[in-house]
């Protein structure tokens, strides 16, 4: 590689670490401010110090030099020769805006910029100079306008002069750390996109003359550090391990269209099918970022705008491990950045009104996320003042955004919705923070972009909560495509429970109505119906016609909205099926009722159904359900509770018995030539052992077996394998006929041995056998020798 | 010198249409659609457009003119709006032309309902007159109907 390349390559390679690690060095710093953790002044130290090194070697002196400033404050911090106090992390935190600005000059220009830090190193150094005594300064980050004198090699050679006086270590070999060999073990740097670099710049990254605009050169956010992301050597391997045998799969297919040979085309689909899920996946996988990564600046931002605007704000963040995918990642960022600062301004109230509310004068805000029904939640949440409701729309009604009359009609809720209409902002007074009437309207939108919806509740003087719901990817789901009315809609496979056909005669009067609302009873519990044909007013006139009611088969679909199951019927219910999600127009995005649109295999379209759209449209959830839903819950899991699986069969012709499904460890069939007689016993050989059988009907009084196994020797044996303490014994039965789960009320009691009882299962009489016994009767041995 | 500006004409009965020329993606025949449920009559469908997802609007409706039956089937003319993607469905299409700005007046005065939202400017051609459509106003509306 030319010299020239190397250069460029080392560079981009410094900034990408110097970036992360600035990030981490925000972070820990905050962190430390609060525990004084030696351990973090260790890692906030050694970020420092890399960045000085990496930068020396470079031949980059002015970031050297404001770093090696940075240094030597931080090694007496860390050394314990100085006490931290508030200022001073805000010296500290200026430091890391100053050398990312550096950084960020450097990406653009290629040059390190000229921009005086003076002031920033004569308050680091001020700060080494100053004792312990706690000092209070503002957090000062703009520094200076003026043009300095171009910083040249001299005065570079000077810094590494005296920071080999100071004896810390500088130079390209630092024993102590090595950003590049750092983490290439387990992971590598993958560029998403090329970083620009080919303009015909002055190679000499020093060279003062290249004096650049600092504005970035292309679009402002993707620049070297948010363009790359770290992923698993393993992972990539296997990903190549993939795309190779996609390669494979793509030769046999072109093959195959020369000389047609259809069983080896069906073969080679399948392992396309096979590779392009794996594949997918694994993509899929690789683009899943923590949405911590986004969270992680958000620390330093509370502390800027808390201070800045003089309150007090604790932030507490949940669910950082959260995976998302990177686009979104990206497209929250700022619309969350944003909620932050309008919580921390409009929200939190300043420390002496919160007292005198009786609140802590620390305002809360929490970050919360977390995966729900394949979406990601995020709640912000903060206890300050609320939004006063009658506020907000006088303040619309000002603006003009409604009239007076419109506003005295609104619900509570469309109030609320006032916020992000453009050109709104309630804050009395427009600070530097927020209140230009920019904000909210933009968030909503971002939002509303990939596919998310925001909600806010508010309650005055307890706080205000915003709900943030987003896709956990944009690009593909699998979905359940059903037909109504002739069109084919999607379902995705996240919000459904369970398919049920209802056909013949009875389908019909299995939906019953009730007040008008339709119902059907599943499991004994009533689910609301929904006709998609219905809601969608697509329902054609004459649908019953022609039909007999043999003919009728109603199709429902178990849906789930809001922790709350449905049922949807439709006219057909075809596969399930991967489909690629693409957006509604703007015109439709009104229509609650549609997620958006995929098309399908023929090139046609078909509409997504938004499941929790389709449910509130259709009033099977309201709010007013919630109190019922939770009454509701508990009930179902004390009943849960005292329901068993019992597995049904049949004992001679028609006894029906039932026996606990935990009690059955497999079901078998054997087919007679296995069984073997050992003495009076008969045995099959199974999973290398010997198992006993028993014949139920042997033990049962009141079952004659005889003549009915004379009359039709059943060519297998279904058989229950009972196992205890790793001993085994089959129990052999003349029908397993279906598991259920029921709850089971012994209603008699049973004086055959053998029986434990009866009970009503799916409404009819059944025997509950009493296997130990059965077994204690037919071979005394299982037990006692298995104990 | 100022640049003149290129429409993209098209026809609804009698009425000339024109829409900037910049805002218009494409012109393509008749295409399948897929109905939307629940939406204003103003929306006819959705089309696929090579893999995209494009609403389509009865520019008849959306103008409050009245439903003909056509002797062929509308043509879409797609715009690309703020918005994102839309097509418009239109009668017949005309040519591209470009007016000369003295011709362009503003509405009249007695221009009303949904017309004098939309239109923005007549061009009195030789022969008939030029509609300006706002396609921006055009396609910003909510479909969904309550």
């Amino acid at each position: 590689m030319p010299d020239e390349d190397l250069q460029k390559e080392l560079i981009r390679d410094l900034i990408i670490e110097s970036v992360e690690g600035l990030d981490r060095y925000d972070q820990e710093l905050l962190e430390f401010e609060n525990d004084h953790d030696a351990e973090r002044m260790n890692v906030i130290f050694r970020v420092i110090h890399t960045i000085k090194g990496t930068a020396g070697c470079l031949g980059l002196g002015r970031i050297e030099k404001v770093a090696h400033v940075g240094e030597n404050l931080l090694s007496l911090l860390r050394d314990d020769k100085l006490k931290v106090h508030e200022g001073m992390i805000s010296v500290l935190l200026s430091l890391s805006d100053a050398l990312k600005e550096m950084l960020d000059t450097l990406e653009n220009t290629e040059s390190e910029g000229d921009k005086d830090y003076g002031e920033l190193i004569a308050k680091l150094d001020a700060l080494q100079n100053e004792d312990a005594e706690p000092q209070a300064e503002t957090p000062e980050t703009d520094d200076s306008q003026s043009f300095g004198l171009f910083e040249d090699e001299e005065e570079a050679d000077e810094v590494s002069a005296s920071a080999d006086e100071e004896g810390t270590a500088f130079g390209f070999f630092d024993d102590e750390e090595e950003p590049q060999t750092e983490d290439t073990p387990e992971s590598v740097q993958i560029e998403e996109a090329p970083v620009n670099q080919s303009e015909p710049t002055p190679t000499k990254a020093e060279t003062p003359k290249a004096k650049k605009p600092t504005k970035p050169n292309c679009s402002g956010s993707s620049n070297v550090a948010d363009s790359s992301i770290r992923v698993d050597v393993n992972h990539l391997d296997r990903m190549m391990n993939m795309v190779g045998e996609l390669v494979l799969a793509r030769n046999q297919i072109i093959v195959n269209s020369t000389n047609y040979d259809e069983n080896a085309l069906i073969k080679a689909s399948q392992r396309l099918n096979l590779i392009t899920t794996e594949l997918q996946e694994s993509v899929m996988k690789t683009r899943m970022q923590p949405i911590g990564n986004v969270w992680s600046k958000f620390p330093r931002i509370v502390r800027d705008v808390s201070s800045e605007i003089g309150k007090k704000v604790n932030l507490i963040m949940e669910g950082k491990e959260t995976d998302l995918d990177r686009t979104i990642i990206e497209a929250i960022k700022d619309p969350l950045t944003h909620i932050i600062r309008n919580s921390i301004d409009h929200g939190i109230e300043t420390p002496e009104k919160r007292i005198q509310e009786g609140k802590p004068e620390e305002g809360m805000l929490s970050l919360r996320a977390y995966h729900e029904g394949g979406q990601v939640i995020i709640e912000i949440m903060d206890d300050g003042a609320g939004i006063d409701i009658e506020r907000v729309k006088s303040k619309a009604i000002e603006k003009n955004l409604i009239t007076s009359s419109q506003g005295s009609n609104m619900t509570e809720r469309e109030a609320m919705n006032l916020i992000f209409s453009p050109g709104f902002s309630t804050a009395a007074k427009v600070s530097n923070v927020s209140g230009r009437g920019v904000g909210m309207d933009v968030v909503k939108t971002n939002i509303e972009k990939i596919g998310g919806s925001i909600d806010l509740q508010t309650q005055i003087g307890q706080g205000t909560t915003l709900n943030i719901k987003i896709p956990l990817t944009l690009a593909i789901i699998p979905a359940l495509i059903v037909n109504s009315s002739g069109e084919r809609y999607a379902i995705p496979q996240v919000s459904l429970l369970e398919l049920v056909r209802l056909e013949g005669p009875q389908a019909k009067s299995e939906i019953e109505d009730l007040y008008g609302s339709p119902v059907y009873r599943l499991r004994g519990k009533l689910l609301p119906i929904v006709f998609l044909d219905q809601q969608l007013k697509t329902r054609l006139e004459d649908t019953n016609d022609g039909f007999s009611d043999e003919d009728i088969v109603m199709n429902i679909i178990v849906l789930q909205a809001d922790g709350r199951p449905f049922g949807l019927v439709v006219d057909q219910i075809n596969d399930t099926e991967e489909i690629v999600v693409k957006p509604l127009g703007k015109q439709l995005k009104g229509i609650s009722c549609f997620a958006g649109s995929t098309i399908m295999g023929d090139g046609k379209l078909a509409l997504i159904l938004d499941v929790l759209g389709l449910a509130q449209h259709s009033g099977v959830i309201t709010d007013s359900d919630n109190r019922a839903l939770l009454d509701d819950d508990k009930s179902e899991s004390d009943i849960e509770s005292r329901k068993q699986s019992m597995l049904l069969f049949n004992i001679g012709e028609d006894r029906r018995m039932a026996l606990p499904l935990s009690l059955a460890a497999r079901l078998e069939e054997f087919s007679e030539d296995q069984i073997e007689n050992t003495g009076s016993q008969q045995v099959v050989q199974y999973r290398g052992q010997i198992l006993p059988l028993i014949r139920v009907a042997d033990h049962i009084q009141g079952i004659n077996t005889s003549n009915e196994y004379e009359g039709k020797t059943p060519n297998t044996l279904q058989v229950i394998v009972y196992t205890e303490n790793d001993r085994s014994i089959g129990l052999v039965v003349d029908n397993i006929r279906d598991i259920v789960d029921e709850e089971i009320v012994i209603q008699r009691e049973s004086s055959t041995a053998g029986i434990k009882g009866c009970a009503v299962i799916q409404n009819k009489v059944s025997e509950l056998l009493d296997a130990p016994e059965i077994i204690k009767s037919a071979d005394p041995g299982f037990y006692a020798s298995a104990c | 010198m100022n640049e003149q500006k290129q429409y993209c004409t098209f026809y609804l009965g009698n009425l000339f249409f024109g829409v900037d020329v910049l805002k218009v993606q494409e012109v393509i025949l008749f295409q399948d659609m897929t109905h939307v449920p629940l939406s204003s009559p103003s929306v006819s469908g959705l089309i696929n457009l090579r893999g995209e997802t494009v609403t389509a609007i009865d520019l008849r409706q959306r103008l409050e003119l009245p439903s003909v039956e056509l002797p062929e089937p509308p043509k879409n003319v797609i715009i690309s709006a703020e918005g994102g993607t839309v097509s418009l469905l239109v009668d017949e299409i005309g040519d591209v032309i470009e007016p000369s700005e003295e011709l362009l007046e503003a509405p009249p005065e007695n221009l009303s309902g949904i017309a004098k939202d939309l239109i923005t400017g007549v061009y009195k051609l030789n022969n008939n007159l030029m509609l300006v459509l706002d396609t921006e106003r055009t396609v910003e509306f909510d479909a969904a109907i309550s």
